[in-house]
């Protein structure tokens, strides 16, 4: 494996006296499409959402062990939260619009992250939106509200205000879910093009989305990873028999 | 068993239609009854000047310091409720997110407060202007309403941030915002609707309460000019003119009460035009 950029190690995650996630080991590579996947409650979620301390959000939750980005461990730091969310974009399951309009959406981004220019913010705006391919579509209703938008195009403009905290990483919850077939085509179109430059970790169930995009997949049951690896060995050649199984649509 | 549940459907759709007649007819009853009691002896003159000698016995003059006075008291201490209530709520839905049991604590409280009697307010903000050394006037008077519309300000602004979604924090979080960013910038934003709803509430209990106001605002016929002086309110030249033997002074009591409507429509309308401005970004769900 090439360089590691979030490394996790011996992570327990704790909702009250339930154990969520068990002796999490797992390595993500650097400007890669790494896949978690598993069958719904196995806790591949509540794994991504350590991993930039959503967690903190939950009163009872607990966290264990280390999860270190650029080899920093983020949970056991004084560093400021905000700085290390900024290193990662999430997508979630449905797209969160800001309540603004579409322009404002990206520049909320680059606002708070720095004094800009109106002439710089324009054109940083317009090249967040033609990285995600919404530049053409919203370029004369700018200023309409997001939630004119359709559902789709919300999702990638999610991305987009997403990608323009200028990120590391991509942390992407189920991002086509709530997606029609061509909306979720795009999305996936996008990741393909963003591993250039990012390193991307998606979310999911459906299997052949994982086929198609993984690079390197991460399984998970019950709170456990049962298997981790390079997708083409995974998918091909899985080593445990409960992947086999999975890969098979024998258990969900 | 089929017959019982169609029995039932009927039994409950019938329930329903005569409560929303019920609530209806009385609704129109109260307004009906004051504007044909009061529209009548609302003249220009009543609107316009304050009373003179002989105004409480039936003679000529108006109401003038009181609607000023009610105008004054409420926007004030509105204004007042709503810079003070604001961050609370905010902070209960933004920064303590984490913490649910402390929040609920904070909401029983206030729900207290909304539930004890505006008198008791009124008697407390007396304690306090003696304390202060403060004579009745438009200074006790706003800051006695501020306390009491404060629970309900900060309740009826909490109602509304909780309907924002989750994810829509974990959104703006993710993003790397801090906090403030999040609840002035996103949640506000998010939730306008609802704060109008929470400044009218407040507003309307301001404007109508006697009881806060009866030691601590004083009334006078004068217009007040600074906050020091008393200033007379239109519940309570409500009152006194109800309780008059004479039935024209009676009946101006009703026109009173008509303006009193007046004041609210237009407040309403008012705010609901200036939100309606930032209600199209919206997220709904």
């Amino acid at each position: 494996m090439d360089h590691t950029k979030i490394n996790i190690s011996k992570l327990n995650l704790y909702y009250g006296r339930q154990q969520i996630l068990k002796d999490i080991n797992a390595g993500i590579p650097e400007k890669k499409i790494t896949v978690i996947l598993g069958p719904s409650g196995c806790g591949k979620t509540s794994l991504l959402r350590c991993m930039n301390r959503l967690t903190d959000l939950h009163p009872q939750a607990r966290l264990t062990g280390n999860i270190l980005i650029n080899g920093k461990d983020i949970l056991n730091t004084t560093d400021d939260i905000t700085s290390i969310r900024k290193m990662m974009g999430l997508l979630a399951q449905r797209p969160y619009p800001l309540p603004m309009n579409i322009y404002n959406n990206i520049a909320y981004g680059l606002r708070i992250s720095g004094r800009m220019n109106k002439r710089m913010l324009n054109k940083r705006v317009e090249h967040y939106l033609r990285q995600v391919s919404l530049w053409d579509e919203v370029k004369d209703r700018l200023r309409d509200p997001a939630v004119a938008l359709s559902i789709g195009q919300q999702q990638r403009l999610c991305l987009a205000r997403g990608l323009a905290v200028d990120p590391q990483i991509i942390l992407a919850d189920e991002p086509t879910s709530a997606l029609d077939p061509l909306s979720s085509q795009a999305i996936e179109e996008k990741f393909n093009e963003l591993k250039e430059n990012y390193s991307i970790v998606i979310v999911t169930h459906i299997l052949r989305q994982a086929r198609r995009l993984a690079d390197h997949v991460i399984f998970m049951y019950m709170g456990e990873v049962i298997e981790q690896g390079p997708a083409d060995a995974f998918f091909e050649n899985p080593k445990l028999e409960k992947t086999k199984l999975y890969l098979r649509g024998m258990f969900y | 068993m089929k017959k019982f549940l169609k029995a039932e459907e009927i039994f409950f759709r019938v329930l329903m239609f005569l409560s929303t007649t019920l609530i209806g007819t009385v609704l129109f009853l109260i307004v009906f009854s004051v504007i044909k009691n009061g529209l009548p002896y609302l003249s220009w003159e009543m609107i316009s000047e304050v009373p003179s000698g002989g105004y409480y016995f039936g003679k000529e003059g108006g109401i003038l310091n009181a609607i000023v006075g009610t105008v004054y008291l409420s926007l004030g201490s509105t204004l007042l409720a709503f810079f003070v209530g604001l961050p609370v709520a905010l902070m209960m839905n933004v920064h303590l997110v984490r913490y649910q049991r402390f929040v609920n604590g904070i909401r029983l409280i206030l729900d207290l407060l909304w539930g004890i009697p505006s008198i008791v307010y009124g008697a407390f903000g007396f304690t306090l202007m003696v304390y202060l050394g403060i004579r009745a006037s438009l200074l006790a008077g706003i800051i006695t309403v501020t306390i009491f519309i404060i629970p309900i300000m900060i309740r009826a602004m909490d109602e509304a941030l909780k309907t924002a979604p989750r994810g829509l924090l974990e959104a703006a979080l993710s993003l790397g915002s801090t906090r403030s960013e999040i609840s002035y910038r996103v949640f506000f934003k998010q939730c306008i609707p609802g704060m109008v709803t929470a400044i009218l509430l407040s507003f309307g209990r301001a404007a109508g309460d006697v009881a806060s106001v009866l030691f601590t605002a004083g009334f006078t016929d004068a217009i007040p000019t600074s906050i020091n002086q008393p200033a007379a309110t239109l519940p309570l030249a409500i009152f006194f003119q109800l309780s008059s033997p004479i039935s024209e002074v009676r009946h101006r009591a009703y026109a009173a009460a008509v303006v009193l409507f007046g004041i609210i429509l237009v407040i309403s309308l008012l705010t609901r035009i200036i939100s309606g401005k930032y209600k199209k970004n919206r997220i709904n769900f």
